[in-house]
């Protein structure tokens, strides 16, 4: 590593990710639309405005999972589409670093694709959001994010550059992030209290989110240099 | 199972995987499977609560135990190859090699066990905190075998492979945990009451020693042809390539 | 033996399925190994 600080290192990586994602606009013009029809879609597929409001924090969370298979792959598309992650590779960057800056783009844009596909439930699925629900909805929402980003970014980039990565990724990915699904729709479905459940129910969900989060972010940075590094 | 060859084909080249070692371990492991099969299906008697279904337990459970020491044994050969000076191909080939033992064995174990669970409880499948762990941690080693099948070079594979065999160790107890928090919550879905948990007394403890005994050698004798199998497919691989570049610079010479 | 369907099915697949994966190994072995010399094979 050279003069530029690890902390810069992992600013510019996730300003990078940011500025391609705001000059291409694939996550409002394409992963949202997506998000939304597959909210749709379900209820189509359920068929009862009492199903859903009861299963809305299970189909808000799965929406989100495939989802963010989608934008995971394509933060991943970009760099070695032009070679740029063996650039920073030459270039000598500390690759720990550049899982953070990764990892830290990723999670903006699931947030805000969260914060949408909320919004939609409410909307679509007559939910009420208590307001004494909505600390732990967005505590729980951002620890299940940082998560799922953390898992997310250790396998594509592990998949990079590879042929067949689009199958692979979900392979991978999917059974590792089921304590996150579990752990994110029964905080969720205590913050909005679906199926009779109060609050107080959705807090020990936060731990096991926040472990998971800490586990597999501190494991991703050990292991992301080996990982791409050949 | 180790059928030697006639005796045609002898001494100079020696066909298979077979040495002393393994044709002793696998005459003990074929005595000892026979075993089971008397113990588990004709001395054992049924159980009080379960009948005749806890016959089941006698592969079910040494099958079970099989998959986790493969996956245990993967996740070690991993390490010695992620953090070992060398960076040993060896314990690469040895990681592969159990994987692929212990998926065969985990489908078994999922098998074995929905049908015993349809017999006790009634419903092929309970959402129950080993249940669930069990089915993901197969996928979860599909995955894995999946990624040793990538392209790229050799070591390539062997890190990739190692640091996906390593981060399934740091899965198992996230999702047992996750899972066991989840059915909490509902524990009238219990069907029955029954759990796996039954105990077990002389001759029905001893039939599942029998088993683990049995399966343990097994595991040994797949390790070591599986693991020779594959070293042989990389270095195959390597002559191959290297005779492919042999004739075509042979070809190369003629032209010009 | 009640359910005897159910007990014997299970170990003809746990069996069936040991069987299937050791015949394969050692067949692929053999197979792999006839274009070898001896030299080849560290563990002989």
């Amino acid at each position: 590593m050279s003069s530029v600080s690890r902390l810069q290192m992992v600013r510019a990586v996730c300003a990078k990710d940011l500025r391609i994602e705001q000059r291409s606009k694939v996550l409002t013009s394409q992963i949202m639309p997506f998000a939304l029809v597959t909210l749709v879609l379900f209820a189509f597929a359920l068929d009862g405005d009492a199903i859903l409001e009861r299963t809305a924090p299970g189909l808000v969370w799965l929406a989100m999972l495939f989802s963010s298979m989608i934008i995971v792959q394509r933060s991943f598309a970009v760099e070695t589409a032009d070679g740029a992650l063996d650039a920073l590779r030459v270039a000598g960057a500390d690759m720990s670093a550049v899982f953070w800056g990764k990892c830290f783009a990723l999670i903006v844009q699931l947030i805000i694709l969260e914060v949408v596909l909320i919004v939609g439930a409410i909307v679509m699925y007559g939910i009420d959001l208590r307001i004494s629900g909505l600390v732990l909805l967005v505590t729980s929402s951002i620890s299940a994010t940082c998560g799922l980003s953390a898992v997310s970014t250790i396998y594509a980039g592990l998949a990079s550059g590879v042929r067949g990565r689009e199958s692979l990724l979900p392979l991978l990915v999917l059974p590792v992030a089921s304590p996150v699904l579990i752990g994110a729709t029964r905080a969720a479905e205590a913050a909005f209290g679906a199926g009779g459940t109060v609050v107080s129910e959705g807090w020990p969900w936060l731990g096991l989110l926040s472990v998971f989060a800490v586990v597999f972010s501190f494991g991703g940075s050990l292991v992301f240099g080996p990982l791409i590094d050949d | 199972m180790t059928l030697d060859p006639p005796s045609t084909v002898s001494t100079t080249s020696r066909r298979g995987t077979a040495t002393a070692a393994t044709r002793v371990l696998g005459v003990l492991t074929i005595v000892m499977i026979g075993w089971l099969g008397v113990f588990g299906l004709l001395l054992s008697p049924a159980d009080r609560d379960q009948g005749d279904a806890v016959r089941i337990m006698y592969v079910h459970v040494p099958s079970v135990w099989l998959a986790y020491l493969a996956f245990i044994v993967t996740a070690l050969a991993s390490a010695v190859h992620l953090f070992g000076k060398s960076h040993s191909m060896q314990a690469d080939r040895v990681a592969g090699a159990s994987a692929e033992i212990g998926v065969v064995f985990m489908a078994v174990t999922l098998v074995t066990g929905m049908l015993w669970g349809r017999i006790t409880w009634g419903v092929y499948w309970q959402w129950d905190a080993r249940l669930t762990t069990t089915a993901l941690l197969f996928i979860s080693y599909i995955g894995y075998l999946a990624v040793r099948g990538l392209e790229g070079s050799r070591s390539q594979r062997a890190r990739r492979s190692a640091i996906v065999g390593l981060l399934a160790v740091l899965e198992v107890p996230l999702v047992h945990w996750s899972v066991r928090l989840w059915r909490s919550l509902h524990q009238e879905a219990t069907v029955l009451g029954t759990d796996l948990d039954v105990s077990l007394d002389g001759l029905m403890l001893f039939s599942l020693f029998v088993g683990v005994v049995a399966f343990t050698l097994l595991f040994l004798w797949l390790l070591l042809h599986r693991s020779r199998v594959l070293t042989m497919i990389d270095l195959s691989a390597e002559t191959g390539l290297d005779a492919a570049l042999a004739q075509r610079r042979a070809e190369g010479g003629v032209t010009a | 033996m009640t359910d005897a369907g159910f007990i014997l099915g299970s170990y003809a697949i746990t069996f069936g399925s040991i069987l299937i994966f050791a015949w394969r190994t050692v067949r692929s072995g053999k197979s792999l190994s006839d274009g070898m010399s001896d030299e080849e094979k560290p563990w002989l």
